[in-house]
């Protein structure tokens, strides 16, 4: 990404406003995009202890009619014929030999189905729904926030009453300060918080807004991928891609009951037998010994120096102040506490495969107090 | 004394024929967090401009780049035992290792200070 001239890049509906604000500004998916502010650290630390304002305007957002839900379940394996109303649903984009080709969430509408898909993929995606006869709008003019955090649904709520009621993985629309605004309790990061679709053109005034408040700072795409990371949630292009099937994912729960008997969607054949009989990689969590991060691209290996796996992402986890990561292996090797040896540029790790999420989830669930 | 840079963003400060290695302010500010670092161990042999040392940030891993040749005499200690003082004192306590110089002449390529840092000024 850093070879791509920046003549080529887009710029974000906030673009003057990040700079303004200190933003780092580097080239991811195709748009000027902030890494940094402050630090990472230091922005990690803030999301998970106050309220962290992220710009996802880079992603895409989609409204399909309602009327094309069966043309969907060709492509998505979710049960879109009997979706409730405002509850967003992770799904996945599947090619015909069951690999993903992106990973989404989707929200049955009163005006359509919309979906929400990563910024790197999104024109494939487009092509995708066009070559399957899906008709489908590009809402370009939305801008996308996160407000992620323990009092990020505290702050979001003092402009847009009602917001509180919601629980995870639940949406609406709503009025926030004068602008209609859509605003899901969901967002990538493991905590409690939301995202907010709101027309471009007000996007500058709600993040004044939202900023205004002291529990409230700026975070860029560094602390995004530490906090997705610990949260044991992988990233498309990174920990998925289109050889990665949603076994091998540790993403089965995206394979609907019904679609499990039904089948009929892209890659249903290869991915029902795994479902049923596993599959030969599994994606995994592990730690490592020491406190140098192990990234990705390094190689698994086994106790007798074979390659098992490879590492997908990798990182220092500024919450357990030590290094983290995700890959595949072998999944007899994917028990937790299975000694795994990493090597990166010659040099061995010791690292131990580890139960995710590596930092508890705090998402607000209907009966809990947490 | 002499204080020198590299355009790989290394400064050197020689006193007699030894000489402190570590790297700039500019080089941390770009790495951002440091948490994770590594010196060459004490009668290790570096050539100029080959690997010396490893600085890790959140985000990415850099090599350290000898500014010239020599036998390592000591390596600092509190770099490993926090990374941070990388980034908040590069150009004094976070120094990564002092170096026996083989060669002194080999400095003489080597940017001062103000040349240094007009030059990161233009980046």
């Amino acid at each position: 990404m850093a070879d791509v001239p920046d003549t080529d890049l887009d710029t974000l509906p906030l673009d003057a406003w990040h700079r303004t604000r200190g933003g780092r500004m580097v080239p991811f998916a195709g748009y000027h995009m902030p890494v940094q502010y402050e630090g990472i650290i230091a922005e990690h630390r803030w999301t998970r202890s106050h309220a962290g304002l992220f710009d996802v305007s880079h992603m895409g957002q989609l409204l399909v009619p309602l009327d094309e839900a069966e043309a969907l379940e060709k492509l998505l394996p979710g049960d879109l014929l009997a979706m409730k109303d405002d509850r967003p649903k992770y799904s996945l984009l599947l090619n015909e030999a069951g690999g993903i080709l992106d990973d989404l969430m989707i929200t049955r509408r009163t005006d359509g189905f919309y979906v929400v898909v990563n910024g790197a993929t999104k024109t494939g995606d487009m092509a995708v729904l066009e070559a399957a006869g899906v008709p489908f709008a590009y809402l370009a003019e939305q801008a996308l926030l996160a407000l992620q955090g323990p009092e990020a649904v505290d702050v979001i709520a003092a402009h847009a009453p009602g917001v509180a009621d919601l629980s995870f993985m639940q949406a609406g629309s709503f009025d926030l300060a004068g602008t209609q605004a859509w605003i899901s309790r969901s967002g990538y990061t493991g905590e409690d918080g939301v995202e907010i679709s709101l027309p471009a053109s007000a996007a500058d005034r709600i993040a004044d807004l939202l900023l205004a408040d002291e529990r409230v700072l700026p975070i860029g795409l560094g602390a995004r991928d530490s906090l997705r990371l610990e949260a044991g949630l992988p990233l498309y292009g990174h920990d998925l891609d289109e050889q990665t099937t949603p076994v091998m994912a540790d993403l089965s729960f995206a394979v609907n009951k019904r679609r499990r008997t039904d089948g009929g969607f892209a890659g249903a054949e290869r991915i029902l037998v795994e479902i049923d009989q596993g599959a030969v990689q599994k994606r995994i969590g592990f730690t490592v010994e020491g406190r140098q991060p192990v990234r990705e691209g390094a190689r698994i290996l086994d106790s007798e120096g074979n390659e098992v796996g490879r590492v997908t992402s990798g990182g220092f986890s500024p919450s357990l102040e030590a290094p983290i990561g995700m890959g595949y292996v072998a999944t007899g090797l994917a028990e937790p506490g299975s000694a795994l040896t990493l090597e990166q540029r010659g040099k061995l790790f010791r690292a131990a495969v580890t139960a995710m999420p590596f930092v508890p989830h705090r998402y607000h669930r209907k009966g809990k107090s947490q | 004394m002499s204080l020198y840079f590299t355009k790989d963003h290394e400064w050197i400060r020689v006193e007699g024929d030894t000489a402190t290695v570590g790297i700039t302010d500019h080089a941390q500010g770009q790495l951002g967090d440091i948490v994770f670092a590594e010196a060459p161990e004490a009668g290790k042999t570096l050539d100029k401009g080959g690997e010396a040392a490893v600085v890790e940030s959140v985000k990415a891993a850099s090599d350290v780049y000898a500014p010239a040749s020599g036998e390592v005499v000591e390596a600092n200690p509190a770099i490993a035992d926090d990374p941070s003082v990388i980034n908040t004192d590069p150009e004094g306590e976070g120094w990564f290792f002092k170096l026996r110089l083989a060669d002194p002449s080999e400095l003489d390529g080597l940017m001062d200070e103000a040349a240094y840092r007009a030059w990161v000024e233009t980046l």
